[in-house]
């Protein structure tokens, strides 16, 4: 296993992902002579995860089952111990495309944070790109490169511990790509611009706020940016169900009822749920929104340099 | 070469030798020159008004009639000079708030300053430009929904990806660019062969075409079932009557005939470097003759040309099966025109356990149809029905605000991870359970609604 290339089977020292079914998973570090706890019951690693294939369907102790998954940034994202907010898979994406990574791509990065983003960026930009990622919290560093060795990603990565506004990356003229998520970008943007290389790149700054995006945009212009452009991405999920609304009582015929063609055709499925009356339903599959509200991440702004 | 853009003719001579970014000025005469920084010239004493309460639309504000903007054009003047005569000459100008001055100008210098800017091709630029020229070629597929599509696949360098798209091959060059030519890609195509003039866009170097295969869909089926051969290959009679012959004749002449092409081409370069050397000339002329005896040869050659392309192609598309066939791809990709459920369905054989798989449509409700036979099916676990939204925002001092919300028309997607299929009916019972336990609390909960 490994973040950057797919495994078959499942070896001692990977980490796995635990589904247990409707978006509730966690991960594992897959160790000989480990226990894991699941609301199913006991997982032994020696006996249920080693040598078993990914995506294999694991009984617990109690009987119950789950799923045992390949490891992938994104599920990492859902998955990941947090230490501070993170950058989930809707602004990743749009980043990654928008920051025009590959393989190849020489990124910086700051604040590492929990790794969310690092873990998209390196599968991104692996087998020859490199991740230079700056977090000025001396913990979070150390736990991230801890992290990112077990994910067997070491080599495509360096955390350096230091304030990037102060210090910069720590490199300068290498990088094709730079990605700001800082309480205040505007004072990062010269280093930015030094870190990048002299043909020019593309960075991409995330703010929640919209004064941060003003003075980020403003020193964007002043260091000599171009394109800049600041957008933002809504996820919507929805639920697939199957609705039945109730036809209401006209005084009409029965008759009438059945010729307006309602579709009956799942009536397999499971019986109204107002079976005491005696009117029939209308069923259909709808894609029900989760929530009600669609939540706001942050500000996504992004520049060329040339 | 003359290329027009945006109503503007122009050669692309002149930008050769420049590096990717630089902006150009168009002149009369088509040719390109690069433009250098322009320091705005905001010396000038500026008057501003407060509000618009006195300015009166009559239409006179403007000086400067239809046609002396037309003569000045003519005149090729700058476009620059041009937009300051029309500011000099508009009376109102003075009156306008800054603010107000400030998008006059933007205004007109957008249509007066013809200006063109020559970037290097990207997933970001092609798909936003698909997304805004011809949506309809890709299915009006929004640029950020296939950043989407490339993230919840685990696009990556090293992957053996199955993609089925029907989008110019936008999508197919998307995933090329993150696979690096690192790892392979089978692109799934109907009718006659693979479209991919999005894909050329990109200027891939060859290298990563070497691991690039097609298969036709219209063999899947054959190929799922095991009774895929390549006799039945060719589509068209005319094909299936070449392959017959070939198939008959022998495999030396096979090579020989392949050496023969190896061959002719350099000797044609030959001909065509060196005509003017007399001696070289000499030979030609008496290699002429022989060409002409051959003169009959060739048609025959002719033939063998159309065997060996017909060689080829089945080669590749044997490769391409038994790549499939070992059905341990690392994702599958699906953007088409076409109803994504029979897709989905016989094309997830082909991909291994635990592996991510995104299928896009424009319209909500087939993949609705596409989420309950895929959970029939099994096979697969955390399927999720998603659409996102894409706000870009104006930013600038005292005058930050949404530009435009793009709700809907950037389709749908569905994606989801492969896990292993329980075999025989021994375990159905406890799919099924599963299939109860899970949702059967949204189930009570919703039915409970329309009451």
């Amino acid at each position: 296993m490994s973040f950057v290339e797919y495994g078959d089977t499942i070896k001692d020292g990977d980490t796995a992902i635990v589904f247990l079914g409707h978006e509730s998973m966690f991960p594992v570090k897959v160790q000989h002579g480990t226990v894991t706890q699941t609301k199913y019951g006991v997982i032994r690693h020696s006996t249920d995860l080693i040598g078993k294939k990914y995506g294999s369907k694991v009984t617990c102790s109690k009987g119950g089952w789950v799923f045992i998954l390949h490891p992938t940034p994104e599920l990492w994202t859902m998955n990941l111990p947090h230490r501070t907010q993170i950058l989930y898979s809707t602004d990743i994406s749009i980043i990654t495309m928008m920051l025009e990574l590959k393989p190849g791509s020489i990124v910086c990065e700051s604040g590492t944070g929990s790794g969310s983003l690092s873990h998209a960026l390196i599968r991104t930009v692996a087998p020859t790109g490199h991740l230079y990622t700056v977090e000025f919290h001396q913990q979070r560093a150390e736990k991230a490169r801890e992290e990112f060795r077990e994910h067997g990603v070491e080599h495509l990565v360096t955390v350096t511990n230091q304030d990037v506004c102060k210090n910069g990356f720590g490199v300068s003229n290498v990088a094709d790509a730079v990605f700001l998520d800082i309480p205040s970008p505007w004072e990062a943007i010269g280093h930015a611009k030094s870190a990048l290389k002299a043909e020019g790149g593309r960075i991409c700054s995330f703010s929640p706020c919209i004064e941060q995006v003003q003075r980020t945009c403003l020193a964007m212009e002043e260091y000599g940016f171009t394109e800049i452009n600041t957008l933002e991405i809504l996820l919507r999920v929805y639920n697939v169900r199957t609705i039945s609304l109730q036809i209401p009582d006209l005084g009409k015929a029965a008759e009438d009822n059945s010729s307006t063609g309602f579709d009956s055709s799942n009536p397999s499925h499971h019986g109204s749920p107002c079976a005491n009356l005696q009117q029939g339903t209308v069923q259909f599959k709808s894609g029900v929104p989760l929530r009600e509200v669609v939540g706001h991440t942050g500000y996504l702004t992004f520049a060329t340099k040339s | 070469r003359k290329i027009i853009f945006e109503k503007q003719w122009f050669y692309l001579d002149n930008a050769i030798g420049h590096i990717y970014g630089t902006t150009f000025e168009v002149t009369s005469g088509g040719n390109l020159q690069p433009k250098q920084e322009v320091e705005e010239t905001t010396t000038e004493t500026k008057e501003a008004g407060t509000d618009n309460r006195n300015i009166v639309d009559d239409g006179k504000s403007q000086k400067l009639t239809h046609d002396d903007i037309k003569a000045l054009k003519d005149k090729g003047i700058k476009g620059q000079e041009i937009v300051q005569q029309l500011i000099e000459n508009s009376t109102t100008f003075r009156d306008k708030t800054e603010f107000a001055q400030d998008k006059y100008i933007k205004k007109k210098k957008k249509k007066y300053e013809a200006v063109i800017t020559i970037v290097k091709p990207s997933t970001r630029i092609l798909s936003t430009m698909y997304y805004a020229r011809e949506p309809g070629k890709i299915n009006h597929l929004r640029y950020d929904t296939l950043a989407q599509m490339l993230t919840l696949g685990n696009i990556h360098a090293g992957n053996k990806m199955i993609v089925m798209e029907t989008c110019s091959g936008l999508v197919l060059g998307a995933v090329m660019e993150r696979m690096g030519g690192y790892g392979s890609i089978i692109q799934m195509y109907p009718g006659g062969g693979p479209v991919r003039a999005a894909t050329s866009c990109f200027g891939f170097p060859k290298p990563f075409f070497d691991n690039l295969h097609e298969f036709p869909l219209s063999k899947v089926q054959s190929l799922l079932s095991g009774t895929f051969t390549t006799e039945t290959l060719p589509a068209d009679p005319e094909d299936n009557a070449l392959v017959e012959e070939e198939s008959n004749g022998l495999t030396e002449e096979k090579q020989t005939s392949l050496q023969e092409t190896e061959e002719e081409p350099t000797a044609e370069a030959a001909l065509e470097s060196n005509p003017t050397e007399e001696q070289d000339a000499m030979d030609i002329s008496a290699e002429d003759a022989e060409f002409k005896e051959n003169k009959e040869k060739e048609n025959k050659e002719n033939v063998r040309e159309k065997h060996i392309k017909q060689w080829e192609r089945r080669k590749k598309l044997l490769e391409a099966a038994a790549l499939l066939r070992e059905k341990n791809a690392d994702g599958l990709i699906v953007a088409s025109k076409f109803h994504p459920t029979p897709l989905l369905l016989s094309l997830l054989e082909f991909v291994a356990p635990s592996r991510p798989f995104v299928v896009y449509c424009q319209y909500k409700e087939p993949l609705l149809e596409c989420y309950t036979k895929l959970r029939e099916r099994g096979g697969v676990i955390n399927l999720k029905l998603s659409e996102t939204w894409l706000r870009n925002y104006q930013v600038l001092p005292d005058r930050s605000h949404p530009k435009l919300t793009m709700s809907g028309g950037g389709g749908y997607l569905l994606s989801g991870i492969t896990v292993i299929l329980d075999k025989g009916k021994s375990d159905s019972s406890n799919s099924e359970a599963l299939k109860m336990e899970e949702p059967s609390s949204k189930r009570c909960r919703l039915q409970d609604l329309p009451c």
